[in-house]
This record gives structure tokens, C-alpha cells and sequence, in this order.
């Protein structure tokens, strides 16, 4: 377990960097660790950060394919908001824990 | 799980030669969670695999029930092989075999395919079974994207940090 200072806000991280306490989760934060991937958050990506979070509170799997599904964006529209890791990277930016998933 | 730092894996080339539920299965699963990983992935179909990614099997693939030691009835209990043969229980156990995969939110062989392509992985058929099985390039899915010698696949999985895997 490690502190990381995002957006002015320490926060307690993972070994792979991801929110220990969802509930810490802001907008800001969000931006910040996106940014460490190169990536630029925009109100599309936070769409799917918030159906993540609201998936995640209901317990349910999460999986591409679920966000595929959802109506925000198509898997290859997810590709391309998330490069390199549609689930593990948009899960990280969410502020929730990363889906033990295969799909 | 922990990452290696230093060497991360880049590309996986992946070939699939059997057509039964589990081995076409397998293949989709490593090369969508290898795109997943932002790892390149190329798949190569080829004997009976091809039946995954032809249009007219594809939704017709199935678990052996014959000759399958690993095959148990629900509850563990042994199902033995002479079992397997009667007409029905290949088609019952498939069909149980894919509806547990649903409910994990594994989709039909179509659609997995897509998935693969969605992330950039890329898919191709054997033309030595191809011509041994009279199969055209109209006959397979249009995630398809070629049709190659084992010399052209070969060709692709060059680079630092490549595995090939058959499934």
C-alpha cells in the first residue's frame, strides 16, 4: 500500500497504482491518472468512468463487453479511449478495483 | 498480478489447428485478453480450427464427448465414454458447455471474433487447409483478414518480445 498526492489530494494506492477507497475518487484524480498514461480525459471517457463506478457498486462483472454493451461507447470506440487497456486502464481511472476478468 | 518491468511481452501469434469448443475457446480468450493488455496479437486457423471462423460452423462448434477423460457429468460425477456416443448428448453437453460461458460473459464465436478485431488483433486462415478442406475466402467470416502460407504467417511474428502459442 502506497499514498499518492493526485489533484492536490493524497490517496491511498495499490501496487499497481489503482484506489484503495473508491469513495476518495474525484473528477480531478481521474484527469491526473490519466494523464500518466498520456491520455486526456474527455466528458466521453467520463461517461464511461461513471458507468464503471455505478457497475461496480452494484457488484457486478465487469468486462468489455458489459461496456460494450451499455450504450456509451462500442468496444472499438472503447479501444480507442483507453489504448493499451479498454478495462484495465478506464477500471484505474474510475477509482475502483481492477476487474479480475478475462474478457 | 505483478508485472515484469523490464521485458514485457509484445506480440503473441497464435495458432489454433482443432475445432472443438475448448481449443477454439482457448485461442480467442489468450488473443482478446492479449489486445486487452495493449499486447499485438495474430491468429492463425488452421485444420479443423477453421471451423471457428467459418460461417457456416461457427455456431456449430462442440466438446467431445467421446475419448475425453476429463469429461464429468455436472456434480463431478464420472461420465463414462459409452455415454458420449448416444445421439443428443454431444449436442446437450455443448450446449451446457456454452451457456455457463454466457453467464460469464463470454460471447458466441462471432462475436468474439469482433471483439479481437475491435482491439486491433488480427485474424487469418491456413491456405494449405483451406484448399484441403474446398474452403474460398467468401465461406469465412469477414473478420477475416487474409488468407496465408505458413511462410507469410511466419513472416508476422518477427520483432523482439514475440511468443507463439498453439492452442
Amino acid at each position: 500500500m502506497a499514498t499518492k498526492n493526485y489533484a492536490g489530494q493524497s490517496v491511498e494506492v495499490n501496487e499497481e497504482g489503482y484506489l484503495v477507497d473508491a469513495s476518495q475518487w474525484n473528477r480531478d484524480i481521474a484527469a491526473e491518472m490519466a494523464k500518466e498514461e498520456g491520455i486526456e480525459l474527455t466528458e466521453k471517457h467520463y461517461e464511461v468512468l461513471e458507468f464503471l463506478r455505478n457497475a461496480n457498486e452494484k457488484g457486478e462483472t465487469l468486462t468489455i463487453r458489459r461496456v460494450g454493451k451499455s450504450g456509451i461507447v462500442d468496444i472499438k470506440g472503447l479501444y480507442k479511449l483507453f489504448p493499451g487497456g479498454p478495462l484495465k486502464f478506464s477500471s484505474k481511472f474510475a477509482g475502483i478495483p481492477k476487474p479480475a476478468s478475462c474478457v | 498480478m505483478a508485472e515484469v518491468k523490464e521485458s514485457p511481452l509484445k506480440k503473441v501469434c497464435i495458432i489454433c489447428a482443432k475445432g472443438t469448443i475448448e481449443d477454439v475457446y482457448a485461442t480467442l480468450v489468450m488473443a482478446n485478453g492479449a489486445v486487452m493488455e495493449g499486447i499485438e496479437a495474430k491468429l492463425f486457423f488452421t485444420f479443423f480450427g477453421l471451423d471457428a471462423i467459418t460461417k457456416k460452423q461457427m455456431k456449430k462448434i462442440k466438446t467431445a464427448t467421446v475419448g475425453n477423460p476429463a469429461m464429468r457429468a455436472p456434480g463431478g460425477l464420472p461420465f463414462p465414454t459409452i455415454l458420449g456416443i448416444l445421439p443428443g448428448v454431444e449436442a446437450g453437453v455443448s450446449a451446457m458447455m456454452k451457456s455457463q460461458m454466457y453467464k460469464l460473459d463470454i460471447p458466441p464465436v462471432d462475436e468474439f471474433l469482433e471483439m479481437i478485431t475491435a482491439g486491433g488483433g488480427e485474424i487469418y486462415a491456413c491456405k494449405l487447409a483451406m484448399d484441403m478442406f474446398k474452403l474460398e475466402k467468401e465461406d469465412l467470416h469477414d473478420e477475416v483478414k487474409d488468407v496465408l502460407t505458413v511462410g507469410d504467417f511466419y513472416a508476422m511474428c518477427g520483432g523482439e518480445n514475440t511468443q507463439i502459442i498453439f492452442t
